[in-house]
C-alpha cells in the first residue's frame, strides 16, 4: 500500500463514493475525512499529477450510451508474441483496454485481453474479425464472451474497514 | 433511450477526465461552458437519474494502491442470483458482470495487498461453495475508459506513460 498517511486514507475512502451535487463538493469531501478543502484539492492534484490518479471526471456506464454490445475478447497467444500482439491490438481504435493477464492453466489458457464495445452483436464480431484478420490472428485461439448483464460497477475500493 | 442533450453531450466529451480541481468545480464548468451552474447541475442530476452517471471521481492505477485480480468463476444458472449479490456484497468488488460463457461470472477485487485479496477471495470460495479462478493482470498495453457520446465526436483516445 503506497498511501500509509491516515488523511490519504481517509480521501481515498471518502473518495470512493465520488462527488456530490454540492455546490462545493470537495469542501464536502473534505468534511467526510477530516480534511479541509484545500488540503483535499493539494491531494488531488498531487495525485493527478505523478499519475495515481489516471483520470478524474465523469465515471459513465457505457451501456447505457447505447454501448450495449460488450465483449470482452480473450486470446491465447504465445509468450513470445503477447507483447507485440498487445501493443498492436491496443492500437486499434474499436479496442479498449488491453492487458495481458495470468493464464489459469488448465481451464482458462487466455493471456491477452481486450474489451470492444459496439451498438450490436453484429458489429462487434464483425469488426474482431477484421482486426484478427489484419493482425494476422486468425488462427490464434479467441474467444468472444459478450456481457449479459452488469452486476456492479463502482470504484475500486482498497481499504475495505473506513467507512 | 432519450437523446442526450447538447449540454449532456458536451460534458461528457470534456469532462470524463480534466475534471475541475477547484473549489468551485460546477460553476467552473458553467463558465467553460457558457451556461448556469444550475443547468450543469440538472444535467449531471439527469444523467444519473438515466443510469449513465456512475459517479464523479477519481479512476486509480490501481496497481499502485494495492492488490487487483479479475476473476472468473463458473456459476449455475439458477444459482446466478444468489451468487452474484454475495460477491457484489464485497466491499473489495468494484465490477461483477454475467458473461456468456461456461465461466459466466467475472468481477474484479481488490485489497490492500496480495495476502488480503488471496483472503477474500478464499473466503468467497468457501462462502459460495465454488472455485474462484485468480487472474492478475501481468501487463497494461492501453489505459483508455473514456467512451465517445457519439460517432461524429469521438472521446481522443488517452494513454497512461
Amino acid at each position: 500500500m503506497t498511501l500509509a498517511d491516515p488523511a490519504d486514507r481517509a480521501l481515498l475512502a471518502a473518495l470512493q463514493d465520488g462527488l456530490g451535487p454540492d455546490a462545493r463538493p470537495y469542501a464536502a469531501l473534505a468534511a467526510r475525512c477530516g480534511l479541509n478543502e484545500d488540503e483535499v484539492l493539494q491531494r488531488l492534484q498531487r495525485w493527478r499529477g505523478c499519475g495515481l490518479i489516471r483520470r478524474f471526471g465523469l465515471v459513465v456506464h457505457h451501456r447505457a450510451l447505447g454501448y450495449t454490445a460488450n465483449a470482452m475478447v480473450v486470446w491465447d497467444v504465445p509468450d513470445e508474441r503477447v507483447d507485440e500482439v498487445g501493443r498492436r491490438l491496443a492500437a486499434e481504435p474499436a479496442v479498449h483496454l488491453c492487458y495481458r493477464r495470468r493464464r489459469a492453466l488448465p481451464r482458462w489458457p487466455f493471456n491477452l485481453y481486450c474489451m470492444v464495445h459496439g451498438r450490436d452483436r453484429a458489429t462487434v464480431r464483425a469488426t474482431v474479425a477484421d482486426i484478427a484478420a489484419r493482425l494476422g490472428l486468425e488462427d490464434v485461439p479467441h474467444r468472444l464472451l459478450f456481457s449479459l448483464r452488469r452486476f456492479k460497477q463502482t470504484g475500486a475500493r482498497f481499504i475495505h474497514d473506513t467507512p | 433511450m432519450k437523446p442526450l442533450t447538447p449540454l449532456q453531450k458536451r460534458l461528457l466529451d470534456r469532462f470524463q477526465d480534466g475534471f475541475p480541481l477547484r473549489p468551485r468545480p460546477y460553476r467552473h464548468i458553467a463558465e467553460t461552458l457558457g451556461v448556469s451552474e444550475s443547468a450543469v447541475l440538472a444535467a449531471l442530476a439527469d444523467l444519473d437519474a438515466r443510469g449513465v452517471l456512475s459517479r464523479i471521481g477519481a479512476v486509480f492505477d490501481s496497481r499502485r494502491l494495492g492488490a487487483s485480480t479479475l476473476a472468473a468463476v463458473e456459476v449455475p444458472p439458477e444459482r446466478i442470483e444468489s451468487v452474484c449479490a454475495r460477491i457484489d456484497a464485497l466491499p473489495g468488488v468494484s465490477h461483477n458482470y454475467l458473461r456468456e460463457d461456461a465461466l459466466n461470472v467475472w468481477f474484479v477485487a481488490h485489497a490492500e495487498d496480495e495476502a488480503a485479496l488471496d483472503a477474500l477471495l478464499t473466503a468467497l470460495e468457501q462462502d459460495v461453495g465454488l472455485p474462484i479462478l485468480r487472474l492478475p493482470m501481468e501487463a497494461a498495453y492501453h489505459i483508455d475508459l473514456s467512451f465517445p457520446v457519439d460517432e461524429d465526436a469521438p472521446v481522443a483516445a488517452r494513454r497512461c506513460a
